[in-house]
């Protein structure tokens, strides 16, 4: 008889969550409805099954409690029952399968006035590329990737030269626009997934995949990467803004170009160099420069401070450790950081434009204490 | 409720030796089954890896499988050693197994040419500087040709176990024990001639043209 | 031919000495329990990682944990428990005490080959758990392996760690393998007079199918595991692209191999394993629902033929775990199909099982309570199988809580409460002792509601979007951290909660087999072979100086006229009607 109650509150209790949970899909922000419209339906289906199914089992268990003497039917097969029960699934199974199918024919069909980006992935950031003018993307190869061509554009293609380039974490796309995303990785599997527009897609090193949508609602959404992807995966940031047109083209008009990348920045200074390199080469995706929380320790007046070691240990951070916990890092480890960075491999040069920027992150009370700057 | 069964026979006899025989037969071929799973993923795997640009398959001119021979050679001794077990699994039903013991030794033999000879393939290679890190053709070379190699061991094994039982007959002179060594040289020669029927396929594929790997490729829907 | 004698019967002298008898032993009983052991002592390492990665998950403030040892625990419990665990304990474990007892066989038809694959199965073990102690630690690459994340450096454990772990599955595979032999060996050649195809319980008919798969599915991750490791150590391509690295600043050696053909291979490997653990948790689940519903089983030949079509059709679903992985997308459409048939075979054995409830008499003893929570269980798990089958709707939910949900559900929480339930049935054989009845009911009290209180509303945080392994949520607006945060920290306190009250269990197996109350040979009045044994527990050879004659199927409960409401297999047709016609051919 417990038994039996304990069934039927199950499903009570599972139905009741089901209906008062704050826990459901996120508003949705793009063409995907139907998307939406599918789990529904498989909701109701395999719901109407759960329920009926527990419920006739605690029946059972009720009215076919143990009683001594008795003796259970004898009834081995009722091959009628059975075949009844199959048609009654194989319906049911069809009910779910020919929805799905249908808006998966829409997922898989890009329409054709749809406008491409790409989507570059590496670990733990994202970076984004609009084909320009031509309306076609220049050629990459990985080994064409430096800390100047973070994309690995080739300088020989055409193509390439005019497309845009945003090397922050942050893209904009246009409302109502149907919207093909190619994705690239640099290095290993990501996948490129924003909730509220549902569809989601991995990046897959050595080749391009892609998906569409159309975002419907103006705003910002967090781009979460949903491929494990190493130790970072969790911290993988990025965020796409949906633009009405004006604010859209806005933000065009002030994007770079990959010729402008190639003819411009020949002269920068130390501080700017450096600042270029961190955000290539990665450094960004682990040390935040806005005092936010990171993997490893923030940029913002790190310089000239002092840092606890895990041997409790004080160091003073200067150039010299710097440049250290660089190319070494698993030699000074700051306490409460995981020791997961590896050794980078920079030039002098390079050393020292990276010691420059973070310098300069430094507001200049703390960094007085930096009594000997960099002089190699 | 166990007053009701038989009495079973509990030394051996003849009944005895025919369920043992049918027991390794049958974990014979669930074992060919596997390791056909196995060699049958890997070439999979090989034609899909085929169909990427850096591929130089090993049929190209410039490759080391543009002229075969060698390979011809091992192929060879590999079908001389199947023959060979097949050979003394006949003869062992003849009075005094005549010709038996010769049969397995040539077996033997052929087997370790063939393993000698693969090994003088790979010196070979590797001293032209075809290593397997140079192009993923060679690595599936090495690896395929490799495991198969360690799969001729393993017989190689059961060899020596079919040749002390064949030995342990003049001893015993009984019908079990020639029974026993009976089973042990019908499950080698079973594995030899699957293990030759692998090689085959193997090296068909290995030494294919890039546009036979593109139509199986197409065929198997992994083509461009 | 399909009948037991005494071949071995060179092997089975009766071992004197304490090493040979519980050591180096060639009894299948006593491999079983070895198993089992080694299985449970690993599961309960994994218990504990997971534990602990509900902790950071639920409590982030109160651990002190990274995130590689985050993702180290959690691959590490992954694996564990889908291999090291389940595999073993219901191949290893069940299989090698039942099948020659069920069967009517003195032994497994290669007691040595079964004696090496115990042995291997403890080495791939111990290289497993050694990886724990190299530099760098575990590998932390997730359960999957995926290349080239799996090897690179950004990864925990991608110097020392995943070698050990390859090696140790390569090995795992080989002792998988020499195991299967015999399985399949014995089912098909070692039953006794009178035991066909179709007379066998279910549970023989699960192991013996799913031995199959595994012997041509675990080959898939031998492949792909020996060609990681030819990646990560001698530097070829087969997996890996070409790729960038940032902490070297240029792109690495390795040109134009393939991520998704390791994705293939896996899950060709990986589907498959899901139902290496399903059918034999669907066998002995209907064997323990039939002897405690005191019922014949319902449809017996529709549910082996239902274990048979599942096992083949595994084989042809594997994309299914693909359907964002960047493969050709009209893959989808036919994954899509496959998946969802196999949905059918798969309803059928849940109505035949509560068909066997209805008008039974049913006693709900431990092992009943536990296999009945085991069908709510996997009727939950199998129902949301249908959204993630079902390729539009995996879209927005693979990758998250909803997938993690799922899969705890169907092959984590499902097959565990048929262990518990099996152990709880079979311990009276193999000890003689029944377990305590009052621990065993708190015990599952606590795991079947604690359980379902941890799963059931998972599924939520994936409608939310939330993704899985991720080491912490903070500043990601789109999941609503605060409400998930509290949904979190509950799942985490019933997790601690299940996790401890295994305890109990434990306590009840050592406190039983020295205070159990002594059980006789059959105290569940069943009818199949294992109970009939002339001495319990069963002595070295199982079956004294003569084999059981079967004469009818196992499941004869309440036949009509009958002295008693169970009829043993060994009663003849003269003594008790057989009605076979009525079920069988």
């Amino acid at each position: 008889m417990a038994f039996a109650v304990i069934l039927v509150a199950i499903v009570i209790i599972s139905v009741l969550f089901h209906f008062l949970s704050p826990w459901q899909a996120t508003p949705l922000a793009s063409n995907w409805g139907s998307i939406d419209t599918t789990i529904t339906i498989t909701l109701v289906i395999t719901g109407i099954f759960f329920v009926a199914i527990v419920l006739f089992m605690a029946y059972c268990v009720y009215k076919y409690q143990v009683i001594p003497g008795r003796r259970s039917e004898y009834k081995p097969e009722n091959k009628k029952l059975e075949w009844w029960l199959i048609s009654i699934t194989t319906l049911a199974i069809c009910g779910l399968l020919a929805p799905g199918l249908v808006v998966y024919n829409d997922f898989v069909h890009v329409p054709p006035n749809a406008v491409e980006f790409e989507a570059v992935g590496e670990q733990w950031r994202w970076s984004y590329r609009l084909p320009g003018d031509d309306k076609k993307f220049g050629r990459t190869s990985v080994r064409l990737m430096d800390d100047r061509n973070s994309f690995g554009i080739d300088p020989d293609d055409k193509a390439g030269q005019d497309d845009i380039l945003v090397a922050g974490n942050q893209m904009h796309l246009l409302v109502n626009q149907p919207t093909k995303v190619l994705l690239r990785s640099k290095d290993v599997l990501h996948d490129f997934y924003v909730p509220e527009f549902r569809a989601k897609m991995d990046l897959v090193p050595g080749q391009v995949t892609y998906f569409w949508f159309t975002p419907t609602v103006p705003g910002t959404f967090d781009i979460l990467c949903a491929e494990y992807c190493g130790i970072g995966h969790y911290n993988m940031r990025g965020q796409v803004v949906v633009d009405k047109a004006q604010d859209y083209e806005e933000w065009l008009s002030q994007q770079i170009t990959f010729a402008d990348v190639l003819t411009g920045g020949t002269v920068e200074g130390l501080v700017e160099q450096g600042q270029r390199l961190a955000a290539s080469r990665g450094c960004l995706a682990c040390h935040s420069i806005d005092g936010g929380p990171s993997l490893g320790p923030g940029w913002l007046n790190l310089s000239g401070s002092e840092e606890s070691l895990i041997d409790g240990s004080k160091v003073l951070v200067d150039a010299d450790y710097l440049i250290e916990s660089i190319v070494d890092p698993a030699v000074k480890l700051v306490a409460g950081y995981p020791p997961v960075m590896v050794a980078y491999e920079f030039s002098d040069e390079q050393l020292d434009s990276l010691v420059a920027y973070i310098d300069s992150l430094s507001s200049d009370d703390l960094s007085q204490p930096s009594t000997q700057p960099t002089e190699d | 409720m166990l007053a009701q069964t038989t009495s079973m026979p509990l030394t051996g006899d003849p009944s005895d030796i025919a369920r043992r025989s049918a027991s390794a037969k049958t974990g014979l071929y669930f074992l060919m089954a596997a390791i056909s799973s196995m060699f049958f993923l890997f070439l999979l795997s090989y034609i899909l890896r085929s169909q990427v640009s850096d591929w130089e398959a090993l049929s190209e001119p410039w490759q080391p499988l543009a002229g075969t021979w060698q390979l011809w050679i091992n192929t060879a001794l590999l079908l001389v050693a199947s023959i060979s077990f097949e050979m003394a699994r006949r003869d062992i039903d003849r009075p005094q197994q005549s010709n038996t013991r010769q049969f397995l030794w040539l077996a033997g033999l052929s087997s370790l040419g063939f393993l000698i000879g693969q090994l003088v393939f790979w010196r070979y290679l590797m001293d032209r500087g075809f290593l397997a890190t140079t192009n993923p053709a060679n690595a599936f070379f090495f690896l395929l040709t490799g495991l198969h190699a360690l799969h001729i061991v393993g017989g190689m094994v059961a060899w020596t176990v079919a040749s002390r039982r064949l030995s342990a007959i003049s001893q015993e002179a009984g019908s079990k024990s020639v029974a026993l060594a009976k089973l042990s040289i019908e499950l080698c020669a079973r594995y030899s001639h699957f293990l030759l029927v692998v090689w085959m396929l193997l090296f068909a594929l290995l030494s294919s043209s890039p546009g036979t790997y593109a139509a199986i490729a197409r065929f198997c829907g992994f083509g461009e | 031919m399909a009948y037991a004698d005494d071949a071995e019967h060179e092997e089975l002298h009766e071992p004197t000495s304490f090493i040979s008898k519980y050591v180096w032993s060639q009894d299948h009983k006593v491999i079983a329990i070895q198993y089992s052991l080694i299985a449970i002592f690993v599961g309960l390492v994994a218990l504990v990682l997971s534990a602990m990665m509900r902790m950071q998950i639920g409590f982030p403030e109160s651990i002190d944990m990274d995130s590689t040892e985050y993702y180290q625990a959690m691959t590490m419990h992954g694996m564990i428990m889908v291999i090291y665990l389940l595999t073993a304990l219901f191949l290893g474990g069940f299989g090698n005490y039942l099948i020659p007892l069920m069967v009517g066989a003195r032994d497994m038809v290669f007691p040595f080959v079964n004696m090496l694959s115990v042995w291997f199965y403890l080495l791939s073990v111990l290289v497993l758990l050694a990886s724990f102690f190299v530099p760098g630690g575990p590998t932390g690459a997730g359960w999957t392996l995926y290349p080239p994340q799996a090897i690179t450096q950004g990864t925990p454990g991608a110097e020392w760690g995943i070698i050990l772990m390859l090696v140790s599955l390569i090995i795992f595979i080989v002792a998988a393998t020499m195991g299967g032999l015999n399985y399949v060996t014995t089912v098909l050649q070692a039953r006794t007079h009178g035991m066909t195809m179709f007379r066998m319980p279910l549970t023989v008919w699960g192991i013996f199918v799913a031995t199959i798969l595994a012997l041509l599915a675990f080959p898939a991750l031998f492949v792909s595991g020996i060609m990681m490791l030819l990646d990560t150590t001698i530097g070829t391509s087969f997996f890996m692209p070409d790729m960038f690295s940032p902490n070297q600043g240029t792109a690495l050696d390795y040109t134009g191999g393939s991520p998704i053909l390791f994705q293939h291979l896996f899950w060709f490997f990986g589907h498959p394993e899901v139902y290496i653990v399903a059918l034999p948790a669907f066998g002995l689940v209907s064997d323990l629902i039939s002897v405690h519903a005191r019922r014949s089983i319902f449809g017996y030949r529709m549910m082996v033929w239902a274990i048979v079509v599942i096992g083949v059709l595994s084989f042809v679903v594997w994309a299914h775990h693909m359907y964002v992985s960047g493969m050709n997308p009209y893959f989808g459409f036919f994954f899509a199909v496959t998946t969802l048939v196999i949905a059918v075979p798969t309803a059928l054995k849940v109505y035949n099982w509560l068909l066997t409830l209805w008008r039974g008499n049913i006693h709900l003893t431990v092992p009943m309570l536990f296999s009945l929570a085991f069908i709510v269980t996997f009727l939950v798990g199998g129902l949301t199988g249908l959204f993630l089958g079902n390729v539009v709707v995996d879209i927005p939910l693979s990758d998250t809580y909803f997938v993690v949900a799922h899969f705890h559900m169907v092959m984590g929480v499902a097959p565990v409460l048929v262990v518990f339930g099996s152990i709880y049935h079979w311990y009276p054989k193999i000890t003689g002792r029944m377990l305590h009845d009052g621990i065993g009911k708190l015990h599952f009290w606590i795991t079947f509601l604690g359980t379902y209180l941890i799963y059931f509303p998972m599924h939520y945080l994936g409608f939310l979007g939330m993704p899985r392994r991720y080491y912490a949520w903070e500043g990601y607006q789109v999941i609503n951290p605060e409400s998930a945060q509290s949904l979190n920290a509950f799942i985490t306190v019933m997790a601690i909660i299940v996790g401890i009250s295994q305890l109990l269990f434990l306590f009840n197996m050592v406190y039983s087999y020295f205070k159990g109350k002594p059980s006789g040979g059959n105290p569940w009045k069943a009818t199949s072979l294992e109970w009939l044994t002339p001495e319990t527990p069963p002595k070295h050879g199982n079956w004294g100086p003569s084999l059981p004659v079967v004469h009818r199927w196992a499941y004869d409960y309440g036949v009509p006229g009958a002295a008693l409401d169970y009829t043993p297999q060994t009663t003849s047709g003269e003594e008790v009607p057989i009605h076979e016609s009525d079920h069988n051919e």
